[in-house]
């Protein structure tokens, strides 16, 4: 038998009972946040307690999947064996339409880093994509809108 | 809120007995007992003396291994500033009569690991980072902290913001080259002496927007400080170097977290420890600011209120931190170009108690009797200030 190297894989998250029903709807292609009932307020990351106002008075929406771009980074050094032969790539901040912000890679999108403005701005409008990491798990990303 | 406004004095300061790139399998215990060995030995006090023991985490490991049994423990480990922190705990923890001789210690082999351990993976799959920034790739320092540089250039101007930056990193280069237990001294680590503007410019990228020199060092390295009560201070070797005050917080732990990715809670721990020592923004004779990326100082200086907010470029403008200028900052050579194992905040202390005693030869500010420390830790999450002076 010939020793195979095994492919690097990116890192899987594991949902916890707070984050069970955000992970099912990732898998669906759907991206929902939790929003406080009492502060009125949408927030990231999910938990079942609102982290403004300590309300257990929450709820879940779907989100448009639309926001802007708040910050970005062109990674250029792997952090990690997933992304050996994935650099460079982009890490970024998206603002939700629904109010709050979230963690994510712009993906489809030129990471020059002679001239990073030429394709990605700040403020620049953000719409959902998909990539399915695993048969189980989903992740949001953006790409330019 | 009591005012214990020099309540204690920090006696000892050192640093383990060799730093740098040593793959020599040197344990992180190691490390620390020795810096803790020769603090001692720089105070004049015995193992014996010590009562009460601060480290960022293990401190059972570490009291186990030197054969303390303190009577005051504290754990605090919220990154780099820890060690800032906890010089204002075991400020309070002596005024309060909890413990005598406060020893804090730190070592890591930050370098040394990164062949023997493997590089990180990041946070554990089922916790908030695991979930959410881990499988985007939010994994270590630089990534982290170049998302909020970046945001930083969108709100003040990508020029301003890198013209920053390069004052930050050229100037800590200048002090490294006056410190001979800087890295850039060892001829391993083939790091130049001097840096150029230009050879900033070029450094290959790590993350956009930072350069290589940007960040920090990564390298093997142990510090400790031993803290007492006024007291015994007056009896001991050196001359005492009183905390005058001490202040602390954090406001996320995740970057994604963060409420503004441009202010740090450097603005709430340095207004209060300014007011507790009675003291302003122009008292001071040196800044010891802790520079795990030079994206960390400028907003650092901002937040602690020396200049406006988007202002450091022209605060720092014209290597006024450099060595010979009116703002002396960073004077051991920073975890820029000193060292840098992993968690640096220690190293602010030592080098800012050592500047107090008129220790530090060619890099020696004239007439050093005020000045501060600020760390900062995590995700630009924690930060904690403590002002420093002679009698």
């Amino acid at each position: 038998m010939t020793q195979q190297q095994r492919p690097a894989v990116k890192p899987v998250p594991i949902p916890t009972p707070e984050t069970d029903f955000y992970w099912e709807k990732c898998q669906q292609h759907e991206l929902w946040v939790r929003k406080c009932n009492d502060c009125n307020q949408a927030y990231f990351y999910p938990r079942d307690i609102c982290p403004d106002c300590f309300s257990r008075n929450t709820a879940w929406v779907q989100c448009s999947g639309k926001g802007t771009l708040h910050t970005f980074g062109i990674v250029v050094r792997p952090p990690h064996r997933g992304w050996a032969e994935d650099v460079p790539f982009v890490v970024a901040m998206v603002d939700l339409e629904e109010g709050c912000r979230m963690p994510t890679n712009l993906v489809e999108v030129e990471a020059d880093l002679n001239n990073p403005g030429e394709h990605i701005r700040v403020g620049m409008l953000v719409e959902v994509v998909w990539e399915d990491r695993t048969d189980k798990v989903s992740l949001p990303m953006f790409k330019p809108a | 809120m009591p005012n214990i406004s020099r309540a204690a004095a920090i006696v000892g300061v050192a640093e383990a007995d060799e730093m740098g790139y040593l793959e020599n399998r040197k344990s992180d215990l190691q490390l620390s007992t020795e810096a803790s060995y020769n603090a001692l030995e720089d105070a004049g006090l015995k193992k014996s003396d010590v009562d009460g023991i601060f480290a960022a985490g293990n401190t059972l490991g570490l009291a186990e291994h030197m054969g303390i049994h303190p009577k005051f423990t504290d754990s605090t480990s919220v990154g780099g500033s820890s060690f800032v922190i906890h010089a204002g705990h075991a400020f309070a923890a002596i005024a309060a009569g909890y413990c005598e001789v406060a020893l804090v210690t730190h070592g890591v082999a930050g370098h040394s690991r990164r062949f023997f351990g493997g590089a990180g993976e990041g946070g554990a799959p089922d916790s908030p980072g695991g979930q959410f920034e881990t499988p985007y790739g939010f994994i270590g320092a630089p990534i982290n902290y170049a998302m909020a540089c970046a945001r930083y250039m969108h709100e003040f101007g990508e020029e301003r913001t890198r013209e920053a930056m390069s004052e930050v990193t050229v100037s800590t280069r200048k002090w490294a080259a006056l410190n001979p237990r800087a890295l850039i001294h060892d001829p391993k680590a083939e790091i130049p002496l001097t840096m150029s503007f230009d050879d900033y410019h070029n450094s290959r990228w790590v993350c956009w927007p930072f350069h290589l020199l940007d960040c920090c060092l990564v390298t093997d390295a142990g510090g400790a400080y031993i803290i007492t009560t006024p007291e015994r201070a007056r009896d001991l070797k050196k001359p005492p170097v009183w905390i005058l005050g001490a202040g602390e917080g954090h406001d996320h732990g995740m970057i994604s977290q963060m409420p503004s990715l441009t202010s740090l809670i450097a603005r709430e721990t340095g207004p209060k420890a300014f007011q507790m020592a009675g003291v302003t923004h122009h008292d001071f004779d040196l800044a010891m600011i802790y520079d795990s990326f030079t994206y960390t100082v400028m907003l650092t200086i901002e937040s602690l209120g020396f200049c406006g907010r988007g202002e450091a470029d022209d605060f720092l403008r014209g290597q006024r931190t450099a060595p010979g200028g009116d703002f002396p900052m960073n004077t051991s050579g920073g975890g820029l170009s000193y060292t840098h194992p992993g968690a640096y905040g220690i190293f602010l202390i030592i080098e800012a108690v050592r500047q107090l005693r008129d220790e530090c030869g060619e890099r020696q500010v004239p007439d050093c009797k005020l000045t501060f420390c600020h760390g900062t830790g995590g995700s630009l999450s924690s930060g904690g200030t403590a002002v420093l002076a002679l009698d």
